[in-house]
């Protein structure tokens, strides 16, 4: 039908004139005709703009968008103030390369730096880099970080989501690397076994703040033991919650990591999202990927510059300790529009409103018939336990004819509720009135 | 300009929710706020529409950097994934809830399979580096599936990108390099030399990093094989060729894509990409994350038996692979042949236009990008590519990618891709013959240029010695 290439069939015609070919089959002449594609793609044929509108309208309407959401595991919807898009939807954002023509890309590199010195703020870190993919590339990414010669075991926490694990897994299966699971106890890291498995070809302990149930971990209490041991310590932290609780620079944290879709960016299907990275001073340089930084130029102006790129991949090659080139910038630059809109007063609310409202389904839920798992302090999620897996099913059906995500289960019966400031008191009240109607049935 | 740290008010919001109800959060709590900028949302707006006016992007001009495939970004891949039915789905619903992203998983993967050769794919890698990496461990897997453990080398061309040799060492490998011959091509007799039982595989990009299609492909892949080692096709090129031919066909075996150069998906200022990862039908069952099938009418997301993990959260970049599959569809079975050959045309029209004044590294017919080396004028003059490339900004134009590919010195290498009309290249190769005669004329003065930017070479070993990465607000 039609592609995005302006020239005619005329104007082709005489390019290819111009360059002495005779024709496209001339041009490409220096392909084995062999090797060559002989019947069309088995694809359909164009369509035009109307017709993808159509098609993408159609697609989107076989999703249910659920106007109440009592789920998070790692995707968690928060309100997101419209200058954010307005923003982020800016051409010269959208479309621009890696900004590696510093002159005409002060815009895109201030905005990195300003990104960097947000996640900073809020980790309570030294230096941050510019994004990796998303919060399980961070963490993955933060214990190849750690890996020493004789160092080469990276320790992970059972309370941390799985879908982290599994990448962390992923990536240590590359290097060739060991991870050992640090058992649980009460929803929180067992201490006693974390002290028992450290030792001195430990790299590193992976510890999620809150964790994987939701619930607040003893962090300064693993940093004594991990430090204790000569091993780093890496916290995955939520964003929101970092706007109120103890951050990883004050604990004591070697890197803190984290997804950072929360700041700003939507569920969209689990992508794309934004892994932030920080570390202290010690750790800067084996930071993976982009970092600006500041500099002057030869009139002494203040500008910004990718830096520190003998870490990286396009110089050190196979001796990089990362891969990664493209890394997720327009995320990033959403993370720093929304920290910029919220401020600290709006993050306030975000966090607390969350933890209220947190806190108000659980004790509606527990009203209603469905036991707490934990008794432990939580952020915004925390897990119940219905009487076994076909209860706990029924609940969820029974939502889900409400229009209502309920929680993730778990298996067993057990359900992970999450609240955020976009849930109203009347919803937590429905949602809970639902699950009685339920249990006493 | 100002930082947005430094047009900060103590005191100043928007009121974008509610005060917080009294809550008692019973864990340890940070001892001060984060120091976040306290802002009017008109402040906000217009400090970011200031950075925006030091941006560039290219939907804004022509961005001719080769390598990076800067194509036009059509405005209806944004209304295509700005669909709230994508926008607002979470990644763990259930299946019958996310039917139609389910759908559009299994078109893209189906689709980009038939474009590349492959059987199967993974959307999940969230850009091309991560797209290498996850395609290595297929090969990792499999020779380990056969109990095959001396496969530990993996060789890659002198002449390839960073990336490669970065994901072999990530991925656990040896790197080999080889040498290039002298047309830029794989040096067969190397290779030969190279291969062996400890061979895991082969990375390559076709058209090469020097923009030429290595017509010894056929064979270079055969070498690879029957050493027993597989051949991993860097997708990094894949616009001068789709609808022409594929790299299955020419016997690759695990191929990763970039929907973010070739499907034009924007590139964001670096990011977020997607590099989905294909593979033949022996490899499949080893593919990281979840693939689409069909199940009493039903799609589904399975996870294969033997997968090697995930290398990310959920499914990928799906709003990302929305946008590739819009364009996919818009351009169809036989634009995509069409955007290649006119992707091919424009390469060599405008080398045709400039190899009486540049030297090209190579005289051939180029595919989607050619490279320019400046090295004897260095050598004569001491102008240099950077010189060169600093000079093309004060006529308001995107300089080509420098000194890469690195076996080619004072390289500049030209993409001006399909999405270009004749008139901006008849311009740009205008600007190009203008900088060459004011280069001639007067040398000494290439050094100092850009004239006409705010901001004028900035010192980066400055910025390397003495790091400054954040904002100090006790400065």
């Amino acid at each position: 039908m039609g592609t995005y290439v302006p020239n005619t069939r005329a104007e082709q015609q005489q390019m290819l004139e111009a360059c002495g070919f005779t024709s496209f089959e001339d041009m490409y002449s220096c392909i084995p005709e062999k090797l060559r594609l002989k019947k069309p793609l088995q694809l359909p044929e164009g369509k035009t703009e109307l017709e993808i509108v159509r098609a993408a309208e159609a697609a989107a309407r076989k999703n249910r968008v659920y106007p109440t959401v009592f789920r998070g595991a790692g995707a968690y919807r928060h309100f997101i103030p419209s200058i954010v898009k307005e923003v982020t939807g800016k051409e010269e954002f959208r479309t621009a390369y890696t900004p590696y023509q510093a002159e005409i890309s002060q815009g895109v590199l201030q905005s990195i730096f300003e990104f960097q010195t947000g996640i900073c703020e809020l980790t309570g870190m030294a230096a941050a880099n510019a994004s990796v993919y998303d919060g399980a590339t961070a963490a993955a990414e933060a214990c190849e970080m750690c890996r020493e010669k004789t160092r080469r075991r990276v320790l992970v926490s059972a309370t941390v989501d799985p879908k982290i694990l599994s990448v962390v897994r992923t990536y240590s299966f590359g290097r060739d690397g060991e991870v050992t699971v640090v058992p649980e106890k009460d929803g929180v890291t067992d201490p006693d076994a974390l002290e028992q498995l450290l030792d001195d070809e430990t790299a590193c302990f992976l510890l999620q703040q809150p964790n994987r149930y939701g619930c607040m971990e003893d962090a300064d209490q693993a940093a004594a033991v991990v430090h204790g041991a000569k091993a780093k310590l890496i916290m995955s932290c939520n964003p929101i919650a970092l706007a109120v609780m103890k951050t990883p620079g004050e604990i004591g944290a070697d890197i803190a990591v984290g997804e950072g879709q929360p700041l700003g960016l939507p569920l969209a299907y689990g992508g794309p999202y934004l892994g932030f990275m920080a570390a202290d001073e010690k750790m800067m340089r084996k930071l993976p990927g982009r970092i600006v930084g500041e500099t002057t130029d030869i009139n002494g102006t203040r500008c910004y510059v990718l830096t520190l790129q003998a870490r990286e991949q396009h110089i050190r090659r196979e001796k990089a300790g990362s891969n990664i080139c493209s890394n997720e910038a327009l995320c990033a630059l959403t993370a720093a529009v929304y920290l910029a809109a919220m401020g600290p007063e709006n993050m306030r609310r975000a966090a607390l409103t969350c933890h209220a409202n947190a806190a108000a389904l659980k004790a509606k839920l527990t009203e209603s018939g469905l036991k707490p798992v934990h008794d432990c302090p939580f952020f915004h999620e925390f897990v119940m336990q219905a009487a076994d897996e076909a209860q706990a099913e029924q609940i969820l059906a029974a939502l889900d004819r409400a229009d209502i995500l309920g929680g993730l289960p778990l298996g067993e019966g057990k359900m992970l509720w999450c609240a955020t400031e976009m849930n109203t008191q009347e919803e937590i009240d429905r949602a809970a009135s639902i699950v009685k109607e339920v249990l006493e049935a | 300009m100002k930082l947005i740290f430094e047009r900060s008010v103590p005191g100043r919001s928007t009121a974008y929710l509610p005060e917080a109800p009294r809550t008692d959060l019973g864990f340890p709590l940070r001892e001060k706020p984060p120091r976040l900028p306290e802002l009017s949302e008109s402040q906000v707006d217009r400090h970011y529409t200031e950075l925006a006016k030091e941006t560039r992007g290219v939907n804004g001009g022509f961005y001719p950097l080769g390598s990076c495939t800067m194509k036009y970004n059509p405005a209806v891949l944004e209304t295509a994934a700005n669909q709230p039915g994508f926008t607002d789905v979470h990644p763990l619903q259930p299946d019958e809830s996310v039917q139609g992203c389910l759908e559009v998983m299994q078109l893209a993967e189906r689709y980009l399979c038939e474009i590349t050769g492959m059987d199967a794919m993974t959307l999940q890698p969230a850009a091309g580096a991560h797209g290498e990496f996850t395609g290595l461990l297929l090969i990792k897997a499999w020779h380990r599936s056969r109990g095959d453990l001396a496969r530990t080398k993996v060789i890659v061309p002198d002449s390839a990108h960073g990336t490669n040799p970065a994901s072999a060492a990530m991925a656990g490998f040896e790197v080999v390099n080889i040498p290039s011959d002298s047309h830029g091509y794989v040096d067969l007799e190397a290779l030969r030399a190279a291969v062996g039982p400890d061979t895991a595989g082969l990375m390559l990009t076709n058209p090469n990093t020097v923009g030429l299609f290595d017509p010894n492909i056929a064979e270079i892949t055969k070498i690879v094989h029957e050493a027993g080692g597989l051949n991993y096709y860097d997708g990094a090129n894949l616009n001068a060729i789709m609808g022409i031919v594929r790299p299955g066909d020419m016997g690759f075996d695990v191929v990763h894509i970039n929907l973010h150069k070739t499907f034009a998906t924007p590139h964001g200022g670096g990011g977020p990409g997607s590099g989905p990862s294909g593979c033949k039908d022996f490899l499949k069952e080893f593919l990281p994350g979840i693939r689409v099938s069909e199940k009493d009418g039903m799609l589904c997301g399975t996870a294969a038996e033997k997968r090697i993990g995930d290398v990310r959260s959920f499914g990928g970049n799906f709003l990302v692979i929305v946008k590739a599959l819009a364009y996919l569809m818009f351009i169809g079975r036989e634009g995509v042949a069409e955007t290649a050959s006119n992707a091919v045309l424009n390469a060599n029209y405008m080398m045709n236009c400039l190899k009486d004044l540049y030297p090209m590294a190579y005289d051939a017919t180029c595919m989607h990008e050619f490279v320019i080396t400046l090295e004897q004028m260095k050598h004569d003059t001491g102008v240099s590519a950077l010189d060169m490339a600093k000079a093309l900004l004060d006529y308001g134009m995107h300089p080509p990618t420098m000194y890469f590919p690195l076996i080619v010195h004072e390289a500049l290498m030209v993409e001006p891709t399909e999405t270009e009309s004749r008139e901006t290249l008849d311009e740009a190769v205008e600007v190009f013959r203008r900088i060459m005669d004011e280069a001639k004329a007067d040398p000494e003065h290439m050094h100092e240029r850009p004239r006409t930017t705010r901001v004028r070479r900035p010192d980066e070993v400055k910025a390397a010695r003495k790091p400054v990465v954040r904002y100090d607000f006790d400065a």
